[in-house]
């Protein structure tokens, strides 16, 4: 298979645009991807100091690696959750990665930060484990880029996150979460930090491929409690439908960002107020990482 | 006279490979017998092309790529996600 863009050996064929590319096609068609996203969505500019996130997954260090190479100032956060040898090896390509590059990296660790790995923090709380992880990951992300005076913050999100994410709310009219789900999460509260997913046109699968042809190398391997996730069983739906239509993945999402009415972003019924024990943005009076780390503290 | 006729066998397994293909989520190793290209490799082990890639030692490769029998092929998957 050739690439349809210079005629070289194709890496990577994409129904969904009716096209193959090759390796350096590739790098040019993701980079345009992330150009229009920041610019459509109005996510950052070339002044803003950006905090990315960074699991150690090809999502997260792909748009790390894109950030970088369009020279936007970047630094990295890490959050060592503490699930065994997997956090470790996610800890030790993205050390790897930000040493090969000397980017800045910030690491904290759930264990010595807040006294208990995921694991610990799910059991103490009655929580999901994926639970447990999204509030210590949500707040931290926040908290260190406000404290440390970032701009905004990025996360590696692709078209399949999203897309996912938008059917399992439809399927279940999860209205508050609909109103939410945008490229682009404004800063509503003075301790929040805007929000951005520069990587939201991109199919998963083109952003693997972009890992794998920049010798990106980050882990492979499944987190062991995303086994039976709801997020993986509409992926896999998502691709089945692709297969048989492809580009529905993009229409269903994109047209849903079309049909989203700027109101919907700024909800007038979900009033944003400072926990009153950190201090941090929260929806109810006390937020749910404090609740949790009541826990922490109680138990023996 | 055809290789396939001598051995009685049809003709799709004229030109049979055999190569060794790497599977992730778990990590094992398997070998297949049959498929002459990437999509039939696919087909064979009931595999979505928009849920992996396949590469031939640190290459991709698309799915009209023609296998050979001396092949080690990696089928990495691009699904990930938890909640």
């Amino acid at each position: 298979m050739r690439c349809r863009r210079c005629g070289g050996r194709a890496v990577l064929k994409m129904a969904r645009h009716n096209t193959s590319v090759c390796a350096s096609c590739l790098n040019d068609y993701v980079l345009e991807q992330v150009k229009r996203a920041v610019k459509d969505q109005a996510m950052f500019g070339r002044g803003d100091r950006i905090l990315v996130a960074v699991s150690g997954g090809k999502d997260s260090l792909a748009l790390w690696d894109i950030l970088m190479r369009m020279g936007y100032d970047t630094v990295g956060l890490h959050i060592q959750q503490g699930i065994g040898t997997y956090s470790e090896a996610s800890f030790e390509k993205t050390d790897g990665f930000a040493r090969s590059r000397g980017a800045e990296l910030i690491v904290h660790s759930l264990q010595e930060e807040e006294g208990a790995g995921v694991l610990e923090l799910a059991e103490l709380t009655d929580r999901s484990p994926c639970s447990a992880c999204g509030v210590m990951k949500r707040y931290n992300f926040n908290k260190i880029a406000y404290d440390r005076g970032f701009d905004v913050l990025a996360t590696g999100h692709n078209l399949d996150d999203e897309a996912s994410r938008l059917l399992g709310n439809i399927l279940r009219w999860q209205e508050d979460y609909l109103a939410k789900q945008s490229p682009t999460l404004p800063a509503t509260h003075e301790k929040l930090v805007k929000k951005v997913k520069p990587l939201f046109r991109l199919a998963e699968r083109e952003i693997t491929a972009y890992a794998v042809v920049n010798r990106i190398d980050y882990v492979i391997e499944e987190c062991p409690m995303s086994a039976g996730s709801k997020m993986l069983v509409n992926k896999e739906v998502l691709n089945r439908l692709e297969a048989e239509s492809p580009g529905t993945k993009q229409s269903f999402y994109l047209g849903f960002l079309e049909r989203q009415r700027p109101s919907d972003l700024s909800r007038e019924d979900e009033k944003i107020q400072s926990c009153t024990r950190c201090g941090q943005p929260t929806t109810a009076t006390v937020c749910s990482y404090c609740r949790i780390l009541d826990k922490v503290k109680a138990a023996p | 006279m055809p290789v396939s006729a001598q051995l009685n066998i049809g003709p799709d397994w004229e030109y049979d490979a055999a190569m060794r293909v790497v599977l992730q989520h778990p990590k094992r190793e398997t070998e297949i017998h049959g498929p002459r290209t990437v999509g039939q490799l696919l087909k064979r082990l009931n595999l979505l092309p928009e849920a992996v890639l396949v590469l031939r030692g640190d290459e991709l490769i698309t799915e009209d790529e023609a296998l050979k029998e001396s092949d080690t092929l990696e089928i990495r998957p691009v699904i990930s996600g938890g909640a």
